[in-house]
C-alpha cells in the first residue's frame, strides 16, 4: 500500500493482520447498522418482561414459514435452473432484453404486483375474463388470490431472477473444454452435466438457493397481500406483534428464531458447499452457442414463453393499468399527466421526476457501499479461518432479520438521525446491508475460481499488490460484480420494509410515492399509482441494460 | 477506501443542505397525513418555523413506536392517534398536557381526555360502502343493519380487514362489539363466516381488490371504508360524474366512529411552538383544509366543508360508540378471538 510507512508495509505482509484490517470496515458496518440496533430492541423488550406467549405462537407461524419457504425455493428452482442454462448457454435473439426484464420483478413493490395479479388472475382479470369467454363459463375458473398457491406464484415472480442471474453468471464462466472432454471420453449430455457441470455450479448453486430460500422466509409482502388473513408467516407475526399488538417481547422472541433459522442455514449451505475448484479464468462466452438442433430452438422458445408468461405479464398488466382508463376502457395518458399535477397543493405531492432522482442516488451509493464492503470482505475472507467464517456469515445474516424489529432497533439507536429533516443517511446504508450478501455470494465463488498462482506471477513480475488487483483479478470479478451490484440496486430500488422506518416525507422515493396514492379510494389515485410504479419499472429496464451492455463488453 | 471517502463527503454534502438558522417543529403523523403547502407555510410563517413531518405506518403502528421510542422520542408532538389506540397511548405516558384555549369551540363529545393530554382535531366514520351500479343491476335492497348482512341474499358480497393488520377493520369489529355486546359479538360473526364473509389484511387490498365498485373491479359489492369514500370517488373521478358511481351505509349502529388527536411529547424541547402548533389544528384554516387532504371531518363546527363533501358524503347520525378504556383492557382478546372464530 504506503511504500514510505514502514509499519503498515509489515503488516500488510502478515497474512492475518491484513485479513482482520481488511475485515474492520465491513464488521464495523454490520455492527452500527444491524448487530447494535437489534441488540437495543432486545434489551429493550427484555425489559418490558414477558408478555402473552405460548409455544403455538412460536411453532404455528414457524411451521408455515419453512413450508412455504421450502415449497417456493423448490418451484423457484425449478424455473429458474433451465432458465440459467438457456442464460448462461446459449445465445439467441432478444437475450438480453429478456434478460434485463426478468430482474425488474424484484424492483416491484408488493402493492402494485398484488394490482398486477388482480388485473391479470383476479375473478374480473383478463386470463378469467378469456378462459369465460372461450369456454363460456358462468364462473371464473382460476381462484388463486388469497390462497398458498398466490404466496408460491408470488415468491416464484420475486426470486427467479436470483437463480437466474447467480447461476447463469457461473455457468456463462465455465470452462466449456472440461464438459467438451467428458463427452469425447464417451460421457452422456446427461452424465457430462451430473459429472462435471453440476458439481463446478454447485457454489453458485448453493449460494442462489440460500438466498432464494431466506427471501421467502423472511417474506412480508407478498404473505400480508397475496396470501391473505388466513397465511402468516414468522415476519408477518412480528409484525403484527410489535406494531399491532405492542407485545414487543413476543415480537423479539419471534425474531430471534427467525434469526437463530437464518443463521442455521447460512451455516448449513457452507457445510453443503465444499471447496470451489480453482480454474482458470475462460473468454467470457466462450461456452455460449447458438442453437442449432430442432430440440435446442424448442427449448429457447419454450424458455422464453415460460418466463414472459411468469414474470412479464404481471408486469405488462400492471403497465397496461397505467394506460387504459378504467372509467371508459380507452387508451389514455390521463394517469400520467394527473402525476405532474399537485391538484390539491398538498405538502406530500411528489414530482415524478425528484421521487426517480432520489431512488436512483439512494440506489448507487447503496450499491457503491455493498460492492465496497463486498470486496474487502471476499478478500478478507480469502485467509480461511474460523474467524473469517464467522464473519462472513455475520454479514449475510441480516437478510434473515426482521425488517420490523430491525427498522424499530434503529429508531431507537439513531432517532435523533432518522428524525432529521434531508437526505436519510440511514436509507443507502441499511439497503446496502440488504444487498451485501448478494454481492459477497457473487464474488466468492468467483474469486475462489480464480488460482493464487496468477497473483503470485504478476509479483514475481513486479506488480504492486493493487497493480495486481487491477489487472488480474477485477477483470475476473467484473462479471461477477457486476451480477452483485444489480442486485444491490434493484433491492435498494424497491425495499419497503425498512424504507417505512427510515423515509422521510422531504426525500420521497419511488415506492413510497406509489404506496401513497392507493391511500384513498377513487379511480385517479388507482390509476397514478400504476403510473409511478411503471415509470419505476421503465426506469430500473433502462438502468438494467446499461448493465447488460457493460457486461458485453 | 477512497471510494467510502467520497460516499461519505457526498452524504454530509447533502445532509447539509438545510441551513440551520430557523427552528424546527419536528410532528409525527400516521402515514395518511397530509397538509397543504399554504397551510403549512402559513404556520411556518407566523412562527418563523420549520415543520418537519415524520411518517410512522397506521395510526396503530405510529402509537406503538412511538411507545417503544418513548425514551428518545423522534419529534415534538403527535398528531392522528385515535380512540381505539387512545389508552395505549395515555397509559404509555407519552404525552403532557395542554388545554388549548379553542378547546372551548369543539364540542363536548369529542373531548376524550378530560385532563387534555391529547387534543381532538377531526373524525372519521367506519361505514360499510357499496357498488351503486351492481345493486342497481341485481336489483337487491341495500342492507339496513348490521343483522341484515347475515340473510342470505348478502351471502358472499361483504370484504371485511383483518382487525390484526388494519385500523378500519378494528373498527368494524368495534361496532359489532358495541351492537351486539361483548358476549354476543362472537356469535354474530360465526354467522358471517357461514355467509361466506370474505377477509383480507388491509384497507388497499379490500378496496382495490376485492371491492367491485373501485378501480380494482373486483368480486365483492360491499366493503368496510369510511363514510366520505364517496365523496373521494366523485373528487379523484376522471371525469367529474353527477353521482357517486360507491355509497355509504349510515343506518344506526352500523358505523364506528374513529376520532383523532394530536398530542404533545413528554419532555421536547419546543414545548412552545408545539403548543401553537395544537391552537393551528384547530383554527379554521386547518380545519377547512383537513377534509380535502385526508377526506375527514373537522371537530370544529366553525369550519367549512367543501362542496364534495356536502353533496357526496354522509354523516352518520347514531355510530356505534365504545370508550376507549374498554377498548384498551380488550383489544387483544377481541382480536384474538376474532382470529379464532374468522380465520381458523
Amino acid at each position: 500500500m504506503d511504500g514510505d510507512c514502514p509499519a503498515v508495509n509489515q503488516m500488510w505482509r502478515s497474512p492475518t493482520l491484513r485479513s482482520l484490517a481488511l475485515w474492520l470496515l465491513p464488521l464495523g458496518f454490520v455492527a452500527a447498522f444491524f448487530f447494535i440496533p437489534l441488540l437495543r430492541i432486545l434489551l429493550l423488550a427484555g425489559e418490558n418482561g414477558a408478555g402473552a406467549m405460548g409455544w403455538l405462537a412460536i411453532w404455528r407461524p414457524l411451521r408455515f414459514t419453512l413450508l412455504q419457504a421450502a415449497l417456493s425455493t423448490l418451484l423457484t428452482l425449478l424455473v429458474g435452473l433451465p432458465a440459467a442454462f438457456l442464460f448462461g448457454r446459449l445465445e439467441f435473439p432478444g437475450k438480453r432484453l429478456l434478460s434485463a426484464l426478468t430482474t425488474l420483478p424484484f424492483i416491484l413493490p408488493v402493492v402494485t404486483a398484488a394490482a398486477g395479479f388482480n388485473a391479470l388472475l383476479g375473478n374480473n382479470g383478463w386470463l378469467n375474463l378469456l378462459l369465460m369467454r372461450f369456454f363460456s363459463l358462468e364462473s371464473p375458473p382460476i381462484q388463486i388470490l388469497n390462497t398458498l398457491g398466490a404466496i408460491l406464484l408470488g415468491h416464484v415472480f420475486y426470486n427467479t431472477a436470483i437463480v437466474i442471474r447467480m447461476v447463469g453468471s457461473a455457468w456463462a464462466g465455465l470452462d466449456p473444454r472440461l464438459d467438451y472432454a467428458a463427452r469425447s471420453l464417451g460421457a452422456s449430455p446427461w452424465q457430462a452435466f451430473k459429472e462435471v457441470t453440476l458439481p463446478l455450479l454447485r457454489p453458485a448453486l448453493l449460494s442462489a438457493a440460500l438466498l432464494v430460500f431466506l427471501f421467502d422466509f423472511t417474506s412480508f409482502g407478498v404473505v400480508l397481500l397475496l396470501g391473505g388473513p388466513l397465511f402468516a408467516t414468522l415476519e408477518v407475526e412480528i409484525y403484527i406483534q410489535a406494531l399491532q399488538m405492542l407485545n414487543l417481547p413476543l415480537a423479539s422472541l419471534l425474531s430471534l428464531v427467525q434469526l437463530a433459522f437464518t443463521g442455521l442455514f447460512i451455516f448449513l449451505s457452507g457445510r453443503l458447499g465444499g471447496a470451489a475448484v480453482p480454474l482458470s479464468p475462460r473468454l467470457s462466452g466462450e461456452g455460449i452457442r447458438k442453437p442449432r438442433t430442432p430440440a435446442q430452438w424448442f427449448f429457447v422458445l419454450g424458455g422464453m414463453l415460460t418466463l414472459t408468461g411468469l414474470l412479464l405479464a404481471p408486469l405488462i398488466a400492471l403497465a397496461a393499468r397505467s394506460l387504459v382508463s378504467l372509467e371508459t376502457g380507452n387508451l389514455t395518458l390521463v394517469y400520467f399527466r394527473e402525476l405532474f399535477i399537485n391538484r390539491r397543493g398538498s405538502l406530500f405531492y411528489v414530482p415524478p421526476a425528484r421521487a426517480a432522482l432520489n431512488s436512483l442516488l439512494v440506489a448507487l451509493i447503496a450499491t457503491a457501499l455493498a460492492l465496497l464492503l463486498g470486496m474487502l470482505a471476499v478478500y478478507a475472507g480469502r485467509r480461511k479461518s474460523t474467524f473469517s467464517q464467522a464473519a462472513r456469515a455475520s454479514l449475510v445474516l441480516p437478510l434473515g432479520a426482521s425488517a420490523v424489529t430491525l427498522g424499530l432497533g434503529l429508531i431507537i439507536t439513531y432517532g435523533k438521525i432518522a428524525g432529521a429533516p434531508g437526505f436519510p443517511i440511514l436509507l443507502p446504508a441499511v439497503h446496502a446491508l440488504a444487498g451485501l450478501p448478494f454481492v459477497l455470494r457473487s464474488l466468492q465463488p468467483a474469486l475462489e475460481s480464480i488460482p493464487i498462482s496468477l497473483g503470485q506471477a504478476a509479483a514475481v513480475l513486479g506488480a504492486s499488490p493493487w497493480q495486481a488487483w487491477r489487472e488480474v483479478d477485477l477483470p475476473i470479478l467484473r462479471r461477477a460484480a457486476l451480477v452483485g451490484g444489480v442486485f444491490a440496486f434493484t433491492i435498494s430500488l424497491g425495499e419497503f420494509g425498512a424504507t417505512t422506518f427510515l423515509a422521510k416525507p422531504d426525500f420521497p422515493t419511488l415506492p413510497v410515492a406509489v404506496y401513497r396514492y392507493l391511500g384513498q379510494p377513487g379511480v385517479l389515485n388507482y390509476g397514478q399509482a400504476m403510473a409511478m410504479a411503471t415509470i419505476l419499472l421503465l426506469l430500473c429496464a433502462a438502468a438494467l441494460l446499461i448493465v447488460e451492455n457493460l457486461n458485453r463488453r | 477506501m477512497k471510494q467510502f471517502l467520497l460516499v461519505l463527503l457526498l452524504i454530509s454534502l447533502l445532509s447539509g443542505c438545510a441551513p440551520a438558522t430557523t427552528p424546527t417543529l419536528t410532528v409525527m403523523v400516521h402515514d395518511s397525513f397530509s397538509i397543504s403547502e399554504e397551510v403549512a407555510a402559513a404556520f411556518e410563517q407566523a412562527n418563523n418555523v420549520k415543520l418537519v413531518f415524520v411518517k410512522s405506518g397506521d395510526a396503530g403502528s405510529m402509537v406503538n413506536r412511538a411507545v417503544i421510542s418513548s425514551q428518545a422520542p423522534q419529534a415534538d408532538l403527535m398528531y392522528g392517534v385515535d380512540n381505539t389506540f387512545l389508552s395505549r397511548a395515555l397509559k404509555g405516558g407519552i404525552f403532557e398536557a395542554y388545554e388549548s384555549p379553542l378547546l372551548t369551540g369543539i364540542p363536548e363529545e369529542f373531548q376524550l381526555d378530560p385532563t387534555h393530554r391529547v387534543t381532538p382535531v377531526d373524525y372519521g366514520d367506519v361505514c360499510l360502502n357499496y357498488d351503486q351500479t351492481w345493486f342497481k343491476e341485481h336489483d337487491l335492497a341495500l342492507p339496513a343493519s348490521l343483522e341484515d348482512l347475515l340473510k342470505p341474499e348478502y351471502n358472499g358480497l361483504l370484504v371485511v380487514q383483518n382487525p390484526a393488520t388494519s385500523s378500519p377493520g378494528l373498527a368494524f369489529l368495534l361496532a359489532t362489539v358495541a351492537r351486539f355486546g361483548p358476549d354476543g359479538w362472537q356469535e354474530y360473526w360465526k354467522d358471517l363466516r357461514t355467509n361466506n364473509l370474505a377477509v383480507v389484511n388491509d384497507w388497499n387490498t379490500a378496496y382495490y381488490t376485492n371491492f367491485s365498485g373501485s378501480a380494482g373491479n373486483g368480486p365483492q359489492p360491499l366493503v368496510v371504508s369510511y363514510a366520505s369514500s364517496p365523496a373521494a370517488e366523485v373528487f379523484f373521478a376522471e371525469t367529474t360524474p353527477t353521482e357517486a358511481p360507491t355509497g355509504s351505509i349510515v343506518a344506526a349502529g352500523t358505523c364506528f366512529r374513529q376520532v383523532e388527536f394530536a398530542g404533545i411529547f413528554i419532555g421536547t424541547p419546543n414545548r412552545d411552538l408545539a403548543e401553537k402548533f395544537i391552537d393551528f389544528m384547530l383554527s379554521t384554516t386547518f380545519q377547512e383544509d383537513l377534509p380535502l387532504q385526508m377526506f375527514v371531518f373537522p371537530v370544529n363546527p366553525q369550519a367549512k366543508l367543501p362542496d364534495v363533501f356536502v353533496q357526496y358524503s354522509q354523516i352518520p347520525a347514531q355510530p356505534a360508540s365504545l370508550s376507549p378504556g374498554e377498548i384498551e383492557t380488550n383489544r387483544e382478546t377481541w382480536i384474538q378471538e376474532w382470529t379464532e372464530i374468522v380465520l381458523r
